[in-house]
């Protein structure tokens, strides 16, 4: 095999794309060595999936050069990709379902002996080839695309997340693979969360953050995990938050009873076991990374979806929602990130706001113009939404939008405000008109319970945080002490003090032995 | 926690048997032909002497929807839907008839392949609007609905023109044995021609992969563009078939389109197709066909009114889908 000069089986040099106004990328770079298991690490929003993206030809960059082997390469789809030596296995695997594994395998032309031989590995022996992938379980899909893709032998092998929801033997079975392929002719882009991994397999990591490569550690070092996460958080903006208002802040009455606790709510296989409460008058932060049961959570809560064991208490009394309506019956509404989930785009501000409050069932009279009007009308005045337009909610800009969706809440009345990352996608001004309405409602006596993915919105906004992996509440803190780092490290479930990769491995996927089979799709 | 993985290899499928899990893969088919088999007593019972005539007769009737069917099932595997089917059919068929009137035979067998031609033609501009405007399928095909209608009526303006001999022999008497009419065999050696093949082809994989899960197709290196396209011409192509029918059995070329796109949906729906694509294949439709037709025919031998005939025929379909959804439902818990 020749590489090229530079001995860089991969490289991409100053990659970079944007998305209309929105820099995914301004300057990306990866440089991937023979042999080598290489991570590429980033926060949400790090410009990492775009990177993938574009690695593997699922979009063009707008600028950078992509060399496999010295020479340049640009990949338009990944089939082309595919010929190039690059094949990746994502977190969904990539097999039809409507077709059985045999003429999957004929799809991408991959080899069934070699197939076969990978599937025996990986502890799929007696795989029927007939069997329809709709009729197998996720995990086995997962196994059986990581299969196909190891059967062709390519140069460069991309896991982009793949052991996220994963069991636990097949995690390890699947690290076991990645390991032994250290040092040998391919590569691997390994992607994932789970720093424990990253120390386990790994010989380098690159880090993104905001669209720029910021650095390549070499994970053999003692203090690999603490420069990937300082690299991932990059400088920490000190100004936000003021120290002393800090330790004032969660200073409520004891006596107060909770708004609502949750207790040990779990649901298919990404919610396991959470537990907490909300007092009124407390803003409560909760941190994940990505896929952590989170979404789950958040949309038991709110009535979307029903938990398949533990209780939800408000004010005193067990309650069970069937229905997002009921729910908002017990003041407990929800902000999503996405406001097109929210609001109706086509539909003018007034209307966005009083749906809530004159839609339910049994006033589907006439609308009381007279009573609504005042509601309305304060609600917009007290969020200060620009209501110049005075017309369509979609002509309203992003940080307008997700202050309508708050004001409906607002104007119809509401106990418990469950905002899951409320400003994503905002631009920064609106973002700093969102914090103290988040602590000026619970002020007013309102709970709020905020999710974010961004770290420095704990201080700015909560009382408390608590942070989940995995499924499960791993971390809770004051605000005080809840530092960027110190929520970052706890998101990956890495203890203060820095833990042996070994025994985190084994003490995080213990539990997850009991994560049930999925219905594949 | 092996047990996951190794139990899931060996419980659905391997134990089972290959006879069992052909039942359950063509299960919709299978119920299908039931039916089908329970009608043909019903019309017996009903017109004690339904014989040879009456199936070539429905034949010869069924031939141009059950092609338009299969043209419409091109469109759904993909996840599309053709609405311009019935407007391809008029024009094709005006086109076969002005082209053959007052020719030589010889002559119409070229006149036959252009026409065939011409559908792959009209096909593939119909699925290179949409992947390429990304205007929605349903919007892009009504309006070469349009389009296609209006063509027809510039090339014949009224019915006429005339067929080939030879082409109308083709569909019309019996074959062999008497039970056997010629257009029955016309239909399946036609689809079985073109469509088998291509079933069995990395181009039929990947018809059903962008119509199963569009992303996991791309990601498994299929050219989702490619294939939306070539799905639109095989609808093109059997569209002409079904034109070219329209001619052989009638004579002449009518510009005017029958009601073939919206039964050819419900020929789709009702012969276990999914309408969001990837699963299902061409034999249901057709033998939908056959069942709405014969349907048709034992409600006229009953002396039902046919305004009541067409509610019913409505009403079947719904409850046949719901019934067989529920069936399947119930099966994969």
């Amino acid at each position: 095999m020749t590489t090229s000069s530079t001995g860089y089986l991969l490289e991409a040099t100053d990659v970079s794309k944007r998305y209309g106004a929105v820099v995914a990328l301004s300057s990306a770079s990866l440089q991937v060595k023979p042999g080598e298991v290489h991570a590429l690490m980033g926060a949400n929003g790090a410009g990492k999936s775009t990177l993938v993206k574009i690695l593997t030809g699922g979009v063009r960059p707008d600028a950078g050069v992509i060399q496999v082997r010295g020479s340049e390469r640009s990949a338009h789809s990944p089939a082309e990709a595919r010929r190039g030596g690059l094949v990746s296995v994502y977190q969904e695997p990539a097999l039809i379902p409507d077709l059985d594994i045999g003429s999957n395998l004929r799809l991408t032309q991959t080899p069934v002996e070699p197939f076969r031989d990978w599937a025996q590995r990986l502890g799929l022996g007696d795989l029927d080839l007939s069997a329809m992938a709709r009729e197998l379980p996720l995990a086995s899909l997962r196994i059986i695309d990581l299969a196909r893709a190891l059967a062709i032998d390519p140069d460069v092998l991309m896991l982009d997340e793949m052991t996220a929801a994963l069991p636990a033997n097949l995690t390890e079975t699947v690290l076991g693979v990645v390991n032994e392929r250290r040092g040998g002719r391919g590569s691997i882009i390994f992607i994932s969360h789970r720093m424990t991994e990253i120390a386990a397999v790994c010989d380098r990591a690159t880090v993104l953050r905001e669209g720029e490569t910021v650095g390549v550690v070499d994970v053999a070092d003692p203090d690999s995990a603490d420069r990937i996460v300082e690299l991932m958080l990059g400088e920490i903006v000190e100004d936000l938050a003021d120290r002393d208002e800090l330790l004032t802040r969660g200073r409520l009455d004891p006596g107060i009873s909770p708004r609502l606790q949750v207790k040990g709510l779990a649901a298919a296989a990404r919610l396991r076991d959470v537990s907490f409460d909300i007092r009124p008058g407390e803003v409560v932060g909760l941190i994940a990374l990505e896929g952590q049961g989170q979404d789950e959570l958040f949309d038991i809560l709110a009535g979307s979806e029903r938990p398949m064991s533990g209780e939800i208490v408000v004010d005193g009394r067990q309650v069970s929602f069937r229905h997002p309506a009921d729910a908002i019956a017990e003041g407990m509404v929800f902000v999503p990130a996405d406001r097109a989930e929210a609001l109706l785009m086509q539909r003018s501000v007034r209307e966005n706001i009083a749906l809530p409050f004159s839609v339910r069932p049994r006033n589907w009279g006439p609308v009381p113009r007279g009573r609504e009007k005042p509601q309305v009308d304060g609600a917009v005045e007290r969020l200060q939404i620009d209501t110049r337009a005075q017309r369509e909610v979609r002509f309203l800009s992003g940080g307008n939008q997700q202050k309508v969706t708050i004001a409906r809440w607002v104007a119809g009345g509401m106990e418990t405000l469950l905002c899951f990352d409320p400003t994503r996608g905002i631009d920064i001004r609106t973002k700093h008109q969102i914090y103290p309405l988040l602590r000026e409602l619970a002020a007013a006596g309102a709970a709020v319970f905020l999710y974010t993915s961004e770290l420095s919105e704990i201080q700015l906004a909560c009382d408390r945080a608590i942070v989940m992996f995995n499924g499960e509440i791993v971390a809770e803190m004051h605000v005080a002490d809840a530092d960027e780092v110190t929520l970052l490290r706890a998101a990956h479930n890495l203890k203060a003090d820095a833990a042996l990769p070994e025994e985190v491995v084994a003490a995080a996927h213990a539990e997850e032995d009991r994560i049930e089979e999925e219905p594949s799709r | 926690m092996s047990t996951t993985v190794d139990t899931a290899m060996e419980s659905p499928t391997a134990s089972r048997g290959i006879f069992n899990r052909f039942i359950r893969r063509n299960g919709w088919t299978l119920g299908l032909l039931g039916i089908l088999a329970l009608l043909l007593v019903a019309t017996k019972i009903i017109q004690p002497n339904y014989g040879p005539a009456g199936i070539q007769g429905l034949a010869i009737s069924v031939l141009p929807l059950a092609l338009a069917a299969v043209a419409q099932t091109c469109a759904v595997l993909a996840r599309g839907i053709d609405l311009s089917i019935g407007s391809m059919m008029a024009l094709t068929s005006v086109v076969a008839a002005v082209l053959m009137d007052e020719r030589s035979e010889g002559f119409a067998m070229l006149v036959v392949f252009g026409v065939m031609l011409l559908g792959l033609v009209l096909g593939a501009i119909n699925g290179s609007l949409v992947v390429f405007t990304r205007v929605p399928d349903i919007v892009v095909t009504l309006a070469m609905l349009f389009v296609w209608a209006g063509c027809a009526l510039l090339v014949l303006s009224t019915p006429g023109g005339g067929s080939a001999e030879w082409l109308g022999q083709l569909t019309r008497g019996p074959l062999l044995s008497d039970w056997v009419p010629k257009a029955a065999v016309l239909l399946i050696v036609v689809v079985g021609v073109i469509w088998v093949p291509i079933r069995r082809s990395r181009l039929g994989l990947s018809l059903y992969a962008v119509g199963s899960d569009p992303v996991a197709a791309f990601r498994s290196g299929v050219s989702v563009t490619w294939t939306k396209i070539f799905s639109y011409m095989l609808a093109g192509l059997f569209s002409a078939m079904a034109g070219l029918t329209l001619t052989a059995t009638t004579g002449i070329g009518t510009p005017v389109p029958g009601p073939y796109t919206l039964l050819s949906v419900a020929a789709v729906v009702l012969g276990g197709v999914s309408l969001a694509g990837g699963r299902g294949g061409v034999f249901g439709p057709v033998i939908a066909v056959v069942i709405l037709s014969l349907i048709r025919t034992d409600m006229t031998f009953l002396n039902v009114d046919t305004n009541l005939a067409t509610v019913a025929q409505g009403l079947i379909l719904v409850g046949v889908v719901m019934v067989g959804s529920l069936i399947q439902l119930r099966r994969e818990r």
